[in-house]
């Protein structure tokens, strides 16, 4: 969080407090305006003014405070510090580094009235610049480079609200983020530190109809359902369906620049997880450690509940922030529905008259400002950056139908919809491929037919309509048994459960499986194809179902995921089917 | 310490008071009632003027003429290592007729949240004796692992055995009763006779030296059941972190103490959530699972084992639910399995251990647990499924394929599943009886075990044993 400017207005005093929800009386302030509550000063913001009445929600626990004690007004709205540091880094819902947390407290449990700045101001950086003196610069504009990383150069920009000039001093150099680094002649300094409020979206000039796909390595996503790199996508799911490991798995291997993860309401170990296996991971494409491109928001279930409404803003100007860069950055939170219900809790202490089942009326418009936020734009300063947004919904009891899940998806375009039915029989991911759909596909087609393979969208339209009519054929099975289907039907049967098992199922813990570059999966798809067409000739010409379902190499395919040597597994396996398959009439 | 006499209103379990100088949210009250009797509550909103109190032995007795204090801070435990081997009520006073506790500390019992920054991810194994644990379904240090259970199952059972079985395996010839874990045991609304149940196994195996127990019962105050988790965590807490040890929580009944925070709720006249229980319900119930774990640096752990009754056994009831959602996992008894005789009738099937995967496999248990565990469940939900079909279909009608996976589900139940809640197996007894069962499969249906690990525990001849004896 950015450290407020100490200047203090007048202050107002405590007349009520109900949990994270305090109303003070005499309070000069603005909606969102940040404030200090009670004699620790605990951080809180403006969430409602009425007459002479403020009401505050606090981002700390509240026990203990009383009627009477002092709130002061910092007299800015809840804001971030941008500037370089944040990758590699991990906050709490209001950008307090948690490290630095640590330390400061002197515990390992978080204490009360405790503040510290988002970003090191301490801390001395290599500044390089890459325009000149005399040169002209508008807002937005990069004037100098830092190696921020091993994998990422931060770029340093003029604030947005900046007016812009001609730069009169520059220069190479070691600086401290608020080190002017460049001065311009309308006689602003520029640094390497801005801050922005949380609840503003920053500023950009067009959204683009995004055509690259943001490539995940998971075959499910990438084969049959997509996400574009600036585009949204939501994963709904009962709890234990794979929210989280579908999550982590984007975060690691997706071919974004940059990833924002928001761990907003969830469990404290899942993001211990990622502090502890990130550094050791290598980014498949830059090779370097995973968590120099990672920027980590920790907001857990038992941490205050109005920093949890908070950290899914915290992220998304973080991630607004790398876009204008030009970057693509990809956010992930985990879960919306968390967010959805810290709104839904403070709204019901402010006694706001509640919409559907309790959540406030304002709740569709919260969530659309939100994804409306992701996107493939045009940056101010003539780049080009993406923001693609993946939240994880858990709807109570599994069930879609509720307000959080309905209003999620008539905003995003990709849908992944998990089901409790294939985790438990340990079908990962399990993500149900006939409920599942992104709107994205026709878009992205180009782009696999050219960087993977030219006939991409027809092999992903034979699967897709394979298992449709497996799931037909299924409904017979179940009355009258797999034995009283023609055999056709039969080896249809059989193709289909090498789909789903062999390349549908993706086992998110093993070395290789992992991570699935497209090329692999496309070849994997096609490798089953060519079971499918050797198969279905040697029916036509009598060889009977079960001898080719006992062919040798059939069972082979099911290796293909775990295979390190792809290409050559796959080589072989596709001759040996051949032969072997022919080889039965 | 200012006393009032300014009730003006009694509801349900809350009491609103009329006061003069301000008090404290969360703060502790006393209140006495004109017979003499002093009842504790806790401020639940403090405006200037009037606050409201909820009160933790009901509000039975209370009038205009009650007098209340505020004692200006917030609900404490008092804390020490001597508490080990006592009986309190569910308000920490002790029951057990020993002497008066001496505190080290008096700590606030609602605890902070631990830093995520802070936490180290659990991974060590606890072998709990129990198969469909250990093998399926892996506990680990510092894991909050629930058991979803009905009314009328051996969820008690289970927990005790757990209790008396679990162990760290490596450090079992360490040093000495380094892998013991002290026992925390919060009853909340359970019944005398399930509370004899588990004391009378504590004191049957000697477990109660190791233990601390608090004790809310039926007939004992609802609202009380609220702050019995919150001590028995506190005390927790302390002999993990600050005293080394290695703490395993048993918490039951968590839908006993979800009621009685709706009947709070109602009595405020609150906006409900789902089916009347408070729309903070999951923020409240992860303020007391979160409080498992383990911290870098420090020597104990907090292990918890809440169990929960699931109203009509329906998992998507707001209880489980909510509580799905916060734990790592959860162990699910089933009804059925319980009316066949199975011994614990666990359902593997919906259970899960989130924190399994690092728990497990080389150097932690044995190379083959994961993906022996992995395909056990593919071929239990597999043969699972063709029960369904075997009803309408008959058996014949089912190919030799089919038939193999309905013998597999069978014997996984008979076999794997059931033990006795005497049975102790180490891990190795676990993952052979899952070969020997394996074994009756062909091995190239073996898709999700490595082929090193076939080679090397696939039993030759129980495939074709099982195939002379089917046919
Ligand atoms: N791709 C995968 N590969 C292997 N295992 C998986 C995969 N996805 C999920 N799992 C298994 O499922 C478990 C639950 O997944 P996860 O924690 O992601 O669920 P969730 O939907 O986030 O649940 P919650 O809503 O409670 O947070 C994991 O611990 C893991 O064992
Ligand atoms: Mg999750």
């Amino acid at each position: 969080m950015s450290q407020a400017i100490e200047t203090v207005d007048e202050d107002g005093v405590i007349e009520r407090v109900s949990g994270p929800v305090v109303t003070a009386t005499d309070l000069d302030a603005r909606m969102n305006d940040v404030v200090y509550v009670g004699n620790e000063g605990l951080m809180g913001e403006v969430i409602e003014i009425e007459g002479n009445l403020t009401t505050i929600q606090v981002y700390e626990e509240t026990s203990g405070v009383g009627p009477g004690e002092p709130v002061e007004n910092t007299g800015e709205p809840l804001s971030v510090d941008l500037g370089p540091g944040m990758l590699n880094a991990i906050y709490d819902g209001v950008q307090r580094p948690l490290d630095v947390l640590e330390e400061k407290m002197g515990t390992a449990f978080l204490d009360r009235g405790v503040d510290a700045p988002g970003i090191d101001f301490e801390k001395v950086w290599e500044f390089e610049p890459t325009v000149d003196e005399g040169d002209s610069v508008g807002p937005g504009d990069v004037i100098g480079e830092v190696p921020e990383t091993a994998s990422i150069t931060h770029k340093v920009m003029v604030p947005p609200n900046y007016e812009g000039g001609e730069v009169t001093s520059i220069e190479a150099g070691e600086f401290t983020v608020d080190e002017p680094v460049a001065e311009l002649d309308s006689g602003e300094e520029v640094t390497m530190h801005q801050e922005w409020p949380v609840r503003e979206a920053r500023p950009a000039n067009e959204k683009e109809t995004p055509t690259i796909p943001l490539v995940s390595g998971q075959r499910i996503l990438d084969g049959l359902f997509p996400i574009a790199k600036g585009g949204t996508a939501a994963i709904p799911g009962p709890f234990g369906s794979g929210k989280t490991v579908t999550q982590h798995q984007l975060a690691k291997w997706a071919d974004a620049d940059i990833v924002v993860y928001v761990g907003c309401g969830e469990r404290g170990n899942e993001m211990t997880e990622v502090i502890e296996d990130f550094p050791e991971l290598e980014d498949p494409k830059t090779g370097k450690p995973l968590m120099s491109r990672t920027c980590l928001i920790a907001n857990t279930s038992n941490m205050p509940v109005a920093a949890r409404e908070s950290c899914i803003y915290t992220g998304i100007t973080i991630a607004e922030y790398f876009r204008d860069m030009g970057y693509d950055v990809a956010l992930m939170a985990d879960s919306t529905s968390r967010w959805a219900e810290a709104m839904r809790e403070i709204s019901s202490r402010l006694e706001e008259m509640p919409g559907e089942e309790g959540y406030p009326a304002y709740l569709a418009a919260s969530l659309s400002e939100f994804y409306e936020r992701a996107g493939l734009f045009q940056n101010i300063n003539g780049t080009q950056g993406s923001v693609s947004v993946i939240g994880a919904v858990s709807p109570p009891g599994g069930d879609f139908s509720e307000p959080v899940t309905q209003n999620t998806l008539r905003i995003v375009k990709t849908f992944w919809a998990l089901d409790a039915d294939l985790a438990e029989r340990r079908h990962f991911p399990s993500i149900n491929w006939t409920e599942s759909y992104s709107l994205y596909r026709q878009q992205l087609d180009p782009w696999f037919r050219e960087n993977v393979e030219e006939d991409w969208p027809e092999v992903r339209q034979w699967a897709v309509d394979v298992l449709d009519e497996e799931g037909e054929l299924q409904e017979i099975v179940q009355l009258v048994g797999k034995d009283a289907l023609p055999e056709d039907q039969q080896l249809t049967l059989e193709v289909a459960r090498y789909l789903r098992e062999a390349w549908l199922q993706q086992n998110a813990f093993h070395d290789v499986d992992t991570y699935c570059d497209p090329k692999k999966t496309y070849r994997m798809l096609r490798a089953i194809k060519t079971f499918n067409d050797e198969a279905f000739e040697a029916l036509e010409a009598g060889v009977p179902v079960e001898e080719i379902a006992d062919v040798d190499a059939v069972p082979r395919l099911n290796r293909m995921g775990t295979a390190e040597e792809w290409n050559e597994f796959i080589d072989e396996l596709e001759s040996d089917l051949e032969e072997q398959i022919r080889s039965l009439y | 310490m200012k006393e009032y006499q300014t009730i003006t209103e009694v509801s349900g379990p809350l009491v609103f008071a009329e006061v003069d100088e301000p008090v404290g949210y969360d703060e502790i009250v006393e209140i006495e009632t004109p017979e003499g009797r002093t009842l504790r509550g806790q401020v639940l909103e403090s405006s200037e003027g009037l606050v409201s109190i909820q009160v933790f032995e009901g509000t039975g007795g209370i009038d205009r003429n009650a007098s209340v204090r505020f004692l200006g801070e917030t609900m404490k435990m008092p804390v020490t290592e001597d508490l080990l081997g006592r009986v309190l009520d569910g308000s920490g006073n002790p029951i057990d007729g020993g002497p008066d506790i001496v505190p080290d500390e008096r700590i606030d019992i609602v605890g902070e949240a631990i830093n995520p920054y802070s936490r180290e991810y659990p991974e060590e194994f606890i072998q709990t004796g129990v198969s469909a644990i250990d093998g399926m379904n892996t506990l680990v240090r510092g894991q909050k692992l629930p058991i979803f259970s009905g009314s009328g199952l051996p969820h008690n059972e289970l927990a005790l055995q757990i209790a008396r079985q679990a162990t760290v395996p490596e450090e079992e010839e360490g040093d000495e009763g380094g892998s013991e874990f002290a026992v925390i045991f919060g009853a909340m609304g359970i019944t005398q006779e399930e509370a004899n149940e588990f004391m009378q196994d504590f004191e049957r195996t000697g477990a109660l030296e190791r233990s601390v127990v608090f004790m809310n019962l039926a007939d004992d105050p609802a609202v009380e059941r609220t702050v019995t988790p919150r001590l028995a965590l506190t005390t927790a807490e302390y002999l993990a972190f600050e005293k080394g040890y290695h703490v395993l929580v048993i918490l039951t009944d968590i839908t006993n103490y979800c009621e009685a925070l709706r009947e709070i709720g109602a009595a405020r006249e609150e906006v409900p959530g789902r089916r009347g229980y408070p729309g903070y319900m999951y923020t409240d119930l992860a303020q007391l699972y979160e409080r498992a774990g383990r911290i870098e640096g420090r020597e104990g752990s907090v292990t918890q084992i809440p169990i929960l009754t699931m109203p009509g056994d329906d998992d998507t009831h707001p209880i489980p639910d909510l509580t799905g959602y916060i734990t790592e996992g959860q162990i699910v008894m089933d009804r059925d399995l319980n009316s066949q005789g199975i011994e614990p009738p666990i359902n593997v099937l919906p259970s899960l251990s989130r924190l399994m995967d690092d728990g497990i496999g080389e150097g932690l248990t044995r190379a083959d647990h994961g993906d022996v565990s992995d395909q056990m469940y593919a071929a239990y939900a597999e043969g699972e499924d063709l029960r369904d079909l075997v009803n309408i279909v008959g058996r014949e009608a089912l190919s030799e394929r089919d038939n193999k996976f309905l013998d597999f589900a069978d014997r996984f139940e008979n076999e794997f599943a059931q033990q006795g809640y005497e049975t102790n197996r180490t891990i190795e007894d676990t993952l052979e009886i899952g070969w020997d069962l394996l074994s009756m499969l062909p091995k190239e249906e073996l898709n999700r075990i490595g082929e090193d690990l076939i080679e090397e525990h696939y039993r030759e001849d129980e495939g074709e044993q099982v195939e002379a004896t089917a046919d």
